[in-house]
């Protein structure tokens, strides 16, 4: 098998959008990206100008659209990517990437299953990729997204997941900090009741993607282990320091 | 030619230690994996090493455990950019257990609790270059971090060094692993930056 080298390519900012106080969607016109499927990402490396170079991974959010690919990035606390692709770049500024990158925690329109995305934090990217993929494909597999964030202050997407909510798509908000308004769900992390839900029991076998900080990751997948979802139908994807030295 | 980023100076790098391309330090240990943490329960724990002729030998916890096993340090790279420097480990050494299985084949596959699979050459399962381990850090080797026991090859790319190992198989072709069957470099060497196919 031949198989060429994912190149370095020259992406151009073409547009901003700021998503949250901590996180900003990247829109970059990448003129010979080769396409992607929704969830995977892409390598970005950064230079200085005495020639230092550092990479970083990040989830692609958007389906491939002519020309522009969207990244959201998430500022990370004393990150060196992060706070300049969220705070420094500008419309018009260059940056290099390569990808796609991952052929696993995919999801594409064939796949005619319900689909379970369960997201913590910015783990919410990669998922919202599948999302709008959905949607631009007039998917008819049932989806649920259950996207936990501390608030909705920190909560991304969240107007066009309130409109995009329909009859294929279902949409089920974890604040585990503070619930926006008296009446829903009280505030806590994602627990088993939040799994336990009428169409997306074991018995209907979903496809289930799993993105977040590990400790998200972890928790959610022992969660549904527990409900009786089957571990080869679990996919996960964790980012981020593990907060310890395990 | 790298184009340079306006206005991105990057972190001082007066202290920063030799490492492979791309990559960057971190301090803490992160966890990555394509799926749920396996539960091994240590009572029906098995390890086996199967030679290209069918020939299997295996190991329960307690057998792997009364091996002659080392401490040692060695620096880990992940294909996802980190690098963690100086990380102590405690486990038994691939030429301890190959010692017990005679081979001449050239490749190996590794497959582990939870479905996944990796590939090597066998090559690099020799020379005290690589080891089964079941302590990190003076303790336990964690789950989310492969334990009770992963294989650990740390002149590789991590995904290679596979965690919660079950088995290795010799072979006489090369069968890619799940991984390299996904877009990852056959090999992975971080000295090469050998992330993706093709690289």
């Amino acid at each position: 098998m031949t198989v060429r080298r994912a190149s370095w390519r020259i992406a151009t900012v073409t547009a901003l959008r700021r998503e949250s106080a901590t996180s900003r969607t990247l829109v970059l016109d990448v003129p010979d990206w080769p396409g992607h499927l929704a969830g995977q990402h892409v390598d970005v490396r950064l230079t200085a100008e005495d020639g230092y170079s550092t990479q970083r991974s990040y989830s692609i959010a958007a389906p491939w659209r002519r020309t522009q690919l969207e990244l959201t990035v998430e500022n990370v606390r004393d990150g060196e990517v992060s706070p300049y692709l969220t705070e420094v770049v500008e419309i018009g500024d260059e940056l290099e990437l390569r990808g796609p990158i991952g052929g696993w925690f995919v999801w594409s329109a064939q796949q005619a299953e319900p689909v379970l995305l369960l997201a913590g934090g910015s783990g919410v990217v990669p998922l919202m990729a599948m999302v709008r993929e959905h949607a631009d494909q007039a998917s008819t597999a049932p989806f649920r997204l259950v996207y936990s964030t501390r608030s909705a202050v920190t909560a991304i997407y969240r107007d066009e997941l309130e409109r995009a909510a329909g009859a294929v798509l279902q949409v089920d908000w974890i604040f585990t900090r503070q619930a926006p308004t008296a009446g829903g769900r009280s505030a806590g992390r994602l627990s088993a009741a939040d799994l336990l839900v009428d169409g997306w029991l074991d018995v209907q076998r979903p496809a289930i993607y799993v993105c977040g900080p590990s400790g998200f990751v972890e928790s959610a997948a022992t969660l549904l282990i527990a409900a009786g979802h089957e571990p080869g139908r679990i996919k996960t994807e964790r980012f981020g320091p593990t907060g310890d030295q395990r | 030619m790298a184009i340079v980023s306006r206005g991105f100076a990057g972190r001082a790098r007066t202290v920063a230690p030799e490492l492979p391309p791309g990559q960057y330090l971190v301090d803490d240990f992160p966890v990555l994996s394509a799926g749920p943490t396996p539960r091994v329960d240590l009572d029906s724990w098995e390890f086996a090493i199967t030679s290209e002729t069918g020939v299997q030998h295996s190991w329960s916890w307690r057998e792997l455990r009364a091996l002659p096993s080392e401490r040692f340090t060695v620096d880990l790279h992940c294909v996802t950019k980190w690098s963690k420097l100086d990380t102590a480990w405690g486990g038994v050494s691939l030429d301890t257990l190959l010692g017990a299985v005679g081979t001449s084949a050239d490749y190996a596959l590794v497959r582990c609790y939870g479905g996944y699979t990796t590939n090597l050459p066998v090559a690099d399962l020799r020379d005290g270059k690589a080891w089964i381990v079941f302590e990190y850090d003076g303790a336990d080797l964690h789950p989310e971090h492969g334990g009770p026991a992963r294989l650990l090859v740390p002149h590789l790319y991590l995904w290679k060094s596979a965690k919660w190992v079950r088995g290795i198989e010799f072979r006489a072709d090369d069968k890619p692993g799940f991984w390299e069957s996904l877009g990852y470099h056959n090999y992975g060497d971080p000295w090469r930056e050998q992330r993706y196919w093709g690289d």
